[in-house]
C-alpha cells in the first residue's frame, strides 16, 4: 500500500484546462472519494494518477503526482511502470470481449509476461474470491467474460486490476452504470478490499459516498468552461455533517448540483 | 380515461380526420412503394444475371470442366478452365500475400499512432487508390515490372495487391476505430504497453471485421481481368504453377474465350463465368459468416 500525493495539479485538454492547481494526500488503507458535479473535473484527476490522461490526444498536465517518495511524471519514469503499481475500475465494465473469464482476469499477468501456469491459476483464483465473484464463475472460466451479467463484469473488471497486485486503485464511478443489488455488492466489496490498497473512488453518488469512504474530497466548477477546483477534503463524516466551505454544504444537502 | 366517450371507433375517426394525418398516410404509402420498387429493381436485376449466367453454365458445368485445360482450338468443344482456376487461386492469392499485412499495418497506423497531416495525407491516396481504375494499375505494373522482366502471374498479382490494399486499409481502418477507448485504456490500465496493446487487445477485438474487409477485396480482386491482360497476359492451352511465368485466370479465359466467336469457347466462358461467380459468392458468404460472428462476440462490450 502506497500514499498518492497529488501536488499542484492542473490538467488540459488541449487548450481547455480540465482541472486546476490540486493538491491533495491520498492515505493508504483508507477510500477516499472524490465528489462533486458533472464536469468537475474528478474522473479527469484520478485519470493524471495513473498517467491515463495523457493518453487522449492534446492532453497534458502540470503539477506532480508522488506514490510514496517517486515521482510519477519524473523525467526516467515510464507510464507503463506506473500502471502496473495503480489498478482502474472503470465507469462501463469493460472486460476484453475476446477473452475468456479466466483470460480476462489473468491478462494484466500475460501481458506482463507471466507465463507459469500455476502463478496464473492461483492469482486467478486469489483474484477473483477477493472480487466476490469465484463462486459465481468457477464452474465456467472458460466462458467469454462479456457472457456475465453487468455487476458480474464489473466485479470481473475488479478482480482483472488487482490480478496484478497493484499498491493503488481507482474507480471511476464503478456503479453508475450498474443496479442497486450489484452497485450494494461492489460496496461491500470496496469495504474489504480497503485492508489491500489504497482506493481512489469517484461517484456522482452522495449517499455512496457517505457509504464506502473514510475521507471525502469536494469538487466544483465556477461556470461553463470553468475549470474544476478541490474545494475542500476532510473525514467523510465531516463533510457530510458540518462541511467548512457552504458550496460543499449546498452540494451535500442537494441544494445544487 | 378523462370524459365519457361515445364508441372507441368515433374518437378514432375524430384523430384521423385531422388533414396533416391524411397527407402523412399518403406520403407514407408513396414513399414505400417507392422504395419496395427500387428493391425490386436492385433484386430483379443481381437475379437476372445471376439466373442467366446459372442457366447458360450449368449447359456446359461438369466435373471435367473443373480438371481439363481448353482444347488447342477454341472451335472445338470439351476442355474446361482447370488452369484459369489454378492460376486464380494462385495470383489472388500471393496478392492477398502481399497486400493483407501492409493494409493492416496501414490500418493501425492510422488509427493508433497516424496524427496530423501524415496520417491525413496517407488517408487521402488510399481513397484516391480506390478511385484509380484498375487498367491504370495494371498499366503502371507493365510499365515498371512488365517492361523489365516480362509477363508473369507475379506481375499480376502485384497488380490486383495494389487493387485490394485500399480496400483492406479502409475497411481494417473503420473497425479497429469501432474498438472502444474504455478496451485500450483498461489494458493500459494494467501497464500494458501501447504496441502490446495494439496486438493483443485492439486487432483480436477487431480481428472478424478485418478478415471480412480482406475477403471483400479478396472477392473483388477474384474478378478483376483489365490489369491482369497488361500483366499476367494468360496461359490459355496449359496449366502453369509457376508465378514468374505467364499465367491464366478464370477472368482472363472467360474474356478470351468469350471473344473469340466460336460458340463452344462462348460455352466454356459462360461455365467460367459460373465458377467464378460461386468462388466469389461463397467468398462473401464467408465474411458475411464471419460479421455475424463479430456482432455475437462484441455483443458484451460494444453497445
Amino acid at each position: 500500500m502506497k500514499r498518492v500525493s497529488v501536488d499542484a495539479v492542473s490538467a488540459y485538454f488541449g487548450a481547455h484546462k480540465a482541472v486546476e492547481d490540486v493538491s491533495m494526500v491520498i492515505e493508504p488503507a483508507r477510500v477516499t472519494a472524490l465528489i462533486g458535479p458533472s464536469g468537475c473535473g474528478k474522473s479527469t484527476l484520478i485519470r493524471t494518477i495513473n498517467r491515463l490522461h495523457e493518453v487522449v490526444p492534446g492532453a497534458r498536465i502540470e503539477g506532480t503526482v508522488h506514490l510514496d517518495e517517486i515521482d510519477i511524471y519524473g523525467e526516467s519514469i515510464d507510464p507503463v511502470l506506473v500502471r502496473r503499481q495503480i489498478g482502474m475500475v472503470f465507469q462501463r465494465p469493460n472486460p476484453f470481449p475476446t477473452m475468456s473469464i479466466y483470460d480476462n482476469v489473468a491478462s494484466g499477468l500475460r501481458l506482463n509476461r507471466v507465463k507459469n501456469k500455476d502463478t496464473l491459476d492461483s492469482a486467478v483464483e486469489r483474484s477473483l474470491k477477493l472480487a466476490g465473484l469465484w463462486d459465481e464463475v468457477s464452474s465456467r472460466l472458460n466462458n467469454p467474460g462479456g457472457g456475465l451479467s453487468g455487476g458480474q463484469q464489473q466485479r470481473l473488471c475488479i478482480a482483472r486490476a488487482i490480478a496484478v497486485e497493484p499498491a493503488v486503485l481507482l474507480m471511476d464511478e464503478p456503479c453508475s452504470a450498474l443496479d442497486p443489488i450489484s452497485t450494494l455488492k461492489i460496496e461491500d466489496l470496496i469495504h474489504e478490499l480497503k485492508e489491500r490498497y489504497t482506493i481512489v473512488i469517484v461517484t456522482h453518488n452522495m449517499q455512496q459516498a457517505a457509504r464506502v469512504s473514510d475521507v471525502t474530497a469536494f469538487f466544483t466548477i465556477a461556470g461553463a468552461g470553468e475549470p474544476g477546483r478541490l474545494i475542500e477534503m476532510d473525514e467523510t463524516s465531516k463533510i457530510f455533517t458540518n462541511p467548512g466551505d457552504e458550496r460543499t454544504e449546498a452540494y451535500v444537502t442537494g441544494r445544487f448540483g | 380515461m378523462t370524459s365519457p366517450t361515445p364508441s372507441g371507433s368515433a374518437v378514432v375517426a375524430e384523430w384521423a380526420a385531422d388533414s396533416n394525418y391524411r397527407a402523412r398516410r399518403i406520403k407514407n404509402a408513396v414513399m414505400t412503394a417507392l422504395m419496395l420498387a427500387a428493391l425490386a429493381v436492385t433484386i430483379g436485376a443481381l437475379a437476372w444475371v445471376l439466373i442467366y449466367v446459372a442457366l447458360q453454365g450449368f449447359k456446359y458445368l461438369n466435373v471435367g470442366f473443373l480438371i481439363k485445360t481448353p482444347p488447342g482450338s477454341p472451335a472445338k468443344g470439351g476442355g474446361g478452365f482447370y488452369n484459369g482456376i489454378i492460376g486464380t487461386v494462385i495470383i489472388v492469392g500471393i496478392a492477398f500475400v502481399v497486400a493483407a499485412p501492409v493494409g493492416v499495418l496501414v490500418a493501425v497506423y492510422l488509427v493508433e499512432y497516424g496524427r496530423g497531416r501524415t496520417a491525413a495525407t496517407v488517408r487521402f491516396l488510399a481513397d484516391v487508390l480506390v478511385g484509380v481504375p484498375s487498367i491504370v494499375v495494371g498499366a503502371f505494373i507493365y510499365a515498371t515490372w512488365v517492361l523489365n522482366f516480362g509477363f508473369s502471374g507475379l506481375a499480376g498479382a502485384l497488380s490486383l495487391s495494389i487493387v485490394m490494399l485500399p480496400l483492406i486499409i479502409r475497411s481494417a481502418e473503420e473497425v479497429i476505430l469501432l474498438v472502444p477507448r474504455d478496451l485500450r485504456e483498461a489494458s493500459y490500465a494494467l501497464g500494458v504497453p501501447k504496441w502490446k496493446t495494439t496486438l493483443r487487445i485492439t486487432l483480436p477485438t477487431a480481428r472478424n471485421g478485418i478478415l471480412t474487409g480482406m475477403m471483400l477485396a479478396v472477392a473483388r480482386a477474384a474478378g478483376e481481368t483489365a490489369p491482369l491482360i497488361l500483366t499476367a497476359l494468360g496461359n490459355d492451352l496449359f496449366t502453369e504453377y509457376n508465378p514468374l511465368h505467364r499465367m491464366s485466370t478464370l477472368s482472363l479465359l472467360i474474356f478470351h474465350n468469350a471473344t473469340t466467336g466460336f460458340k463452344p469457347a462462348q460455352a466454356r466462358a459462360w461455365a467460367g463465368a459460373l465458377v467464378l461467380i460461386i468462388m466469389i459468392l461463397s467468398l462473401t458468404l464467408v465474411s458475411r459468416w464471419l460479421s455475424g460472428r463479430r456482432e455475437r462476440t462484441m455483443g458484451g462490450a460494444v453497445k
